[in-house]
């Protein structure tokens, strides 16, 4: 069983760059001009639509927070306020909150990678008897919604079969689950099956075991795959709330997004505003360095739950 | 076996060259060659060991619970009582239980209104303009980026009444203000916009994606007998973009129904009860009332109502993947 989006080609498939409206129709006076009309609205629209809020968000966190009060709100701040920035991490201890949520991402990235990696690897390149059967229960997984499996998965780390521990207020609790992923060993294996069966064959005839392979021969050629499953895991664990919301009660635990959510009742809005920003910006900085691993994450297939 | 590494499990299974191999009996070659595929498999499981116990753990043990934890009470004192339906029959006796799927079900509508349509015009719009592509790009996905809780709580601030973005926008314009989120008229449209607004970026980027597939023979072929640009739109855009369109609504209206974020956050399902989703009251049930039974069985009708959604989802792309 397999689940796919379709694949698209190496390259968009129009290299003429042709779409709904032709060239020639382009090229006229009345094309231009009805050419550049569009394309102003178009920018307009999306900065005001994307872009003005953050712009909001940002110039709000340093208002007075007599002007955030004020009606009608003002576009640009009378008096600027920076330091509201240094006042939030302060106040809400933003410097632990940081610390927790880097732990968390950065756990769950480390966990996913060491246990879907191997995974993939064997289910692509070694083929077990019953490999397809493995592969086939652990993307049955996918049908499922995230969200009828919360109550149950809750009550697994709360008491783990077997060994009876509590994960509760620990990242474990995190860390575990997040590398139960079927998504990324399809998209592993996926691209393992793409690299030749010779090359592990000739890894293995010059003497190297099949971790070494792995390790030597497989990773190094598996740097694209690897970079779009490490960024979707690590922005996956940033935005999660859900779950970290039920699985750290202990509020010196929690991750920003949680303890934004818990404060926000009793914060003055100038600082939460600040606090928001912040908590934000690793995540806008990721995405402008790794711009291109994201949308091949994307169009690689969404599959989300 | 003679290979000086064979004791270890994570070897490859030893070769040895054909040549020199003496003439075995069919019952040694039959042996050593079942040896061989053992060693092999060990090898492989014990790569995947570590999936296996994640997955057994968090994913294949969780569904049977769930299942089971449906037809039992637990208050994790005493041990599990089998109680058949009840927990359904308490769900079905609940008002609040009706109200949260007629919630859903309006939340999910509208995000297919507005989730479906608004991300294809602009991807059809953006393919369109060869200019400032990169910038259009980066714009509408930088929302996809941020934390749902910090987008959620920036938006209820959006939409205060008093000073918020939106009313002092509307004002200036001559326009009265909307009450948004204190009505139970506009609150879940309202938060319709902010999941709108925070997810569309992926959707929009993945139909450019499938846009820029689309052959430009096709159009010039259509134009050739002398098909306007709607026309165009609606016979070769349209059934060329089809699958992906359908691939995303399933996946767009299994997405939906599990909303939780926006209506916790920003209305806490007021005012009147009017934005309580289905998991919104899953998790009352399951972490206010601390009655896990009636959590799994909502958890479990839910399962049923999207997995038709999901089969169908499964079906399609195994198709495609064929």
């Amino acid at each position: 069983m397999t689940t796919a989006l379709p694949r698209k080609g190496k390259r968009a498939a129009v290299p003429s760059g042709r779409t709904l409206i032709s060239p020639s129709q382009l090229r006229t006076g009345g094309g231009k001009t009805v050419y550049v009309i569009v394309f102003v609205c178009t920018f307009v629209l999306f900065t005001l639509a994307f872009l003005f809020p953050l712009y909001w968000a940002v110039t709000g966190a340093m208002k007075s927070p007599a002007e955030l009060a004020a009606t009608p709100a003002t576009i640009v701040p009378r008096e600027w306020h920076p330091e509201s920035f240094t006042e939030a991490w302060d106040q809400m201890d933003l410097g632990k909150y940081f610390l927790n949520t880097v732990v968390v991402a950065g756990g769950a990235w480390l966990v996913q990678l060491a246990v879907d990696v191997p995974a993939a690897f064997a289910l692509s390149k070694l083929r077990p008897k019953f490999g397809n059967v493995v592969l086939g229960l652990m993307l049955v997984t996918l049908m499922l919604p995230a969200a009828a499996l919360l109550v149950p998965t809750y009550v697994t780390v709360t008491d783990l079969p077997l060994l009876h521990l509590n994960l509760i207020n620990s990242p474990a609790a995190i860390w575990l689950p997040a590398a139960a992923n079927a998504f990324n060993i399809y998209l592993l294996k996926r691209f393992f099956d793409q690299i030749p069966d010779e090359l592990v064959e000739a890894a293995r005839l010059d003497g190297a075991g099949p971790v070494r392979t792995l390790w030597k021969v497989i990773l190094p050629i598996s740097r694209p795959i690897l970079a779009v499953v490490s960024i979707l895991t690590i922005v996956a664990a940033w935005k999660d709330f859900i779950w970290p919301l039920l699985v750290f009660p202990d509020t010196g635990k929690q991750t920003l997004s949680v303890m934004l959510q818990r404060v926000a009742i009793d914060m003055p809005l100038n600082l939460l505003v600040a606090g928001m920003v912040l908590a934000s910006v690793p995540m806008i900085v990721l995405f402008l360095v790794f711009q291109r691993q994201i949308l091949a994450g994307l169009t690689a297939g969404s599959i989300k739950g | 076996m003679s290979s000086p590494r064979s004791g270890n499990v994570l070897d490859w299974p030893a070769v040895t060259p054909r040549a020199s191999r003496p003439p075995a009996s069919a019952a040694e070659r039959r042996r050593a060659r079942l040896k061989r595929r053992l060693r092999e498999n060990l090898t492989a499981y014990t790569l995947l060991c570590a999936a296996l116990v994640v997955f057994a753990m968090f994913s294949w043990y969780p569904i049977v619970r769930g299942v089971l934890l449906s037809f039992q009470q637990v208050d994790f004192v005493n041990p599990p009582t089998w109680v058949g339906f009840d927990n359904f029959v308490r769900l079905f006796a609940d008002p609040l239980f009706g109200v949260a799927w007629r919630n859903t079900l309006l939340f999910t509508g509208f995000a297919l209104v507005f989730g479906f349509l608004v991300p294809f015009l602009a991807a059809v719009l953006l393919n369109e303009l060869h200019h400032a592509r990169a910038y259009f790009r980066l714009a509408v996905y930088l929302p996809v980026m941020l934390p749902p809780v910090v987008t959620a709580l920036m938006w209820k601030w959006f939409y205060d009444p008093g000073p918020g973005l939106f009313n002092s926008a509307l004002n200036s314009v001559g326009l009265p203000g909307l009450q948004w989120l204190d009505s139970s008229t506009t609150a879940m449209l309202s938060l319709v916009f902010v999941s709108t607004w925070a997810n569309m970026g992926s959707t929009t980027l993945i139909y450019l994606a499938a846009l820029q597939t689309i052959p430009g023979e096709l159009y010039e072929a259509a134009e050739l007998d002398g098909a306007g640009m709607w026309r165009r739109l609606r016979h070769v855009t349209f059934p060329q973009t089809r699958f992906v369109l359908l691939v995303l609504l399933l996946l767009q209206i299994v997405a939906t129904m599990q909303v939780f974020t926006e209506p916790y956050v920003m209305t806490g399902g007021g005012p009147d009860d009017s934005t309580v989703t289905v998991l919104l009251l899953l998790y009352r049930y399951a972490f206010v009332y601390n009655d896990f039974g009636s959590a799994s069985a909502m958890s479990l009708l839910l399962f049923v109502a999207l997995g038709v959604f999901s089969a169908m989802y499964v079906r399609l792309t195994r198709r495609a993947d064929d």
